[in-house]
């Protein structure tokens, strides 16, 4: 496996492009949440200060951060795009295998570097929350402070099946550009399938479906912050009764779909010649 | 005598183009085997089955005694297929070290491979800037990383110049010449004479001969001839019962043996007939002339 691992990184590591990606991908989403939440003086006219909402108590500030830091998915996800684009392009992929890597083990150093780069974009969040949750909260009550941590392990499964998803994309079309454009009809298309579902039948029945979807059910992980903040702040708040909690059956969801787009993956290359 | 590849009854199917037709042939150790045929005869398709990277329709093939799986075989094989793939943006040498994390063999057989095929001043620049010919030489190097049993080269001197095709020879005179098994596909049979012990002749997947290349040339070979008395050459060369065939192209009369006769024996022969050569050359057919007779039609 460390060896796998290992084989990947070095393709990644030693290419300048899909290195700024790498590094964009995790710097960026710090920079953001550190950045907004520092206080912010207009001019003397007014002071923006997020903090000041509440929005980095905990345990909001987990779902908050983690929910922000997930858009910023998508630059690693040209990463993984691309991985498998040049090794197409470059047609190292047929000079692996002749080298003696088999089809599992190609498929697998991919799915490490995955699993591996979620894992690093989580300790990071976690390390980042703890720290901006500390100097807002007036909690320091360690049980306390890790109540509704299951956010992260959700920010971590919705990368690994998001990237899963890209990888497959990947596998399929053999191309970045077009994968990552697949990706965007993907999008597309669950909407206009919710559409259709909506017009056919109704709205409740509709959603319900939609969650099943590989997109929504990763949106769903970690779903409806800004309702939250609404509830939070709104004097009579329980009369919102918004779901945002971590369900069991939304992982299940995403890990389904991750084992899924790893098996047809391996499937796609065992079949093809190359 | 132990064998290193075993190949029965391949079949590939594309579509409805058969590029590979019930195919079988064996690899014994300490050959140097030739895979002759025109384009599009399948040689890049049977190499590419038994490299793990197409699927065969039918059949199949076993690496060495048949116990191991083909993966694991093919980190005891080096092969280059057609192009020379690395990555463009890693040094030969960091293109090196990937190969020996796959191959999982050491990293202190790097330099001594460079040496080999003499790329080592040039091990810290990038695949990309190098040319066609030093491409291919790197492709040795990292075919020859693991010490392999066998060596698979598919047209290696494919799209070289003069001199890179020389070096190329070279390199694999070398390698053969210390007992390394060497199975190398070319539609050049100058190379595959030059070079190989054995012969599989292929055309639209078919295999029309296998077995020793001088086996192949089995013919007694031929004279070319020519004389002032022309007619009465021809006639007294279509009495004699040495020759078979006679071909006849403006004044060289090509005459074709059937049974063995050197060049004096011949030349004192025509002499008590009263005729004078002016020219006169025995010649054996080249394994071109073979392969064209064998391929033809």
């Amino acid at each position: 496996m460390l060896r796998l691992l290992q084989l990947e990184l070095q393709k990644l590591l030693l290419n300048r492009a899909s290195k700024v990606l790498i590094f964009i991908s995790f710097v960026l989403p710090f920079f953001v949440i550190i950045l907004s939440s520092l206080r912010i003086d207009f001019f003397g006219f007014f002071t923006l200060e997020l903090g000041h909402y509440g929005l980095f108590n905990f345990p909001i500030v987990w779902h908050i951060t983690t929910f922000f830091a997930s858009q910023f998915k998508f630059f690693f996800a040209i990463v993984v795009v691309s991985m498998i684009g040049n090794e197409y392009s470059n047609k190292t992929i047929k000079q692996n295998l002749i080298d003696g890597l088999s089809k599992k083990e190609f498929i697998l150093s991919k799915f490490y570097t995955i699993v591996f780069f979620s894992a690093i974009a989580t300790f990071l969040i976690f390390i980042i929350c703890l720290c901006i949750g500390l100097y807002y909260s007036s909690i320091n009550e360690v049980s306390l402070i890790f109540r509704e941590t299951e956010f992260l392990f959700a920010y971590f499964l919705k990368l690994v099946g998001f990237f899963s998803l890209c990888l497959f994309l990947g596998m399929l079309v053999k191309r970045s550009a077009f994968a990552l454009a697949f990706l965007f009809v993907l999008y597309i298309l669950e909407w206009i399938i919710f559409g259709l579902i909506t017009w056919q039948a109704n709205a409740d029945i509709a959603e319900k479906i939609q969650n099943f979807f590989p997109l929504k059910s990763m949106y769903k992980l970690i779903d409806q912050p800004f309702q939250r903040i609404a509830i939070s702040k709104a004097p009579n708040g329980q009369e919102f009764l918004y779901d945002f909690a971590v369900h069991w059956y939304e992982i299940v969801i995403v890990m389904g779909w991750t084992a899924l787009f790893i098996f047809l993956s391996y499937r796609l290359l065992k079949k093809r010649d190359l | 005598m132990e064998s290193i590849l075993t190949i029965n009854n391949l079949t590939k199917k594309f579509g409805y183009l058969t590029a590979v037709k019930d195919l079988s042939f064996t690899i014994n150790k300490g050959n140097v085997y030739g895979i002759l045929g025109p384009n599009g005869s399948g040689k890049s398709t049977t190499l590419g089955i038994v490299l793990n990277v197409v699927n065969a329709t039918q059949g199949g093939f076993h690496w060495f005694d048949g116990n191991t799986s083909t993966h694991d075989a093919l980190k005891k094989v080096g092969a280059i297929i057609e192009r020379p793939n690395f990555y463009p943006y890693m040094t030969a040498e960091q293109n090196l070290k990937l190969v020996c994390k796959i191959k999982g063999v050491d990293k202190s057989k790097i330099t001594e491979k460079l040496e080999v095929v003499g790329l080592l001043d040039r091990k810290d620049h990038k695949f990309r800037t190098y040319s066609l010919g030093m491409k291919q030489r790197l492709a040795i190097a990292s075919a020859l990383l693991n010490e392999p049993e066998i060596l698979i080269l598919d047209e290696p001197t494919n799209g070289l110049d003069p001199q890179g095709i020389h070096q190329i020879r070279a390199i694999i005179k070398q390698i053969a010449s210390k007992g390394t098994t060497i199975l190398l596909a070319s539609h050049l049979l100058d190379e595959v004479e030059k070079v190989c012990s054995h012969v599989v002749v292929l055309r639209k997947g078919e295999k029309l001969y296998s077995g020793r290349v001088d086996e192949m040339i089995s013919s007694h070979g031929f004279f070319e001839l020519k004389a002032q008395k022309h007619d009465e050459l021809i006639k007294v060369l279509e009495n004699d019962a040495s020759f078979g065939t006679i071909k006849i192209e403006d004044q060289l009369i090509t005459a074709f043996l059937n049974e063995s006769m050197d060049a004096p024996a011949f030349n004192t022969l025509m002499f008590e007939k009263g005729i004078v050569l002016s020219h006169l050359v025995k010649r054996k057919e080249s394994l071109e002339e073979q392969f064209l007779q064998l391929t033809d039609n």
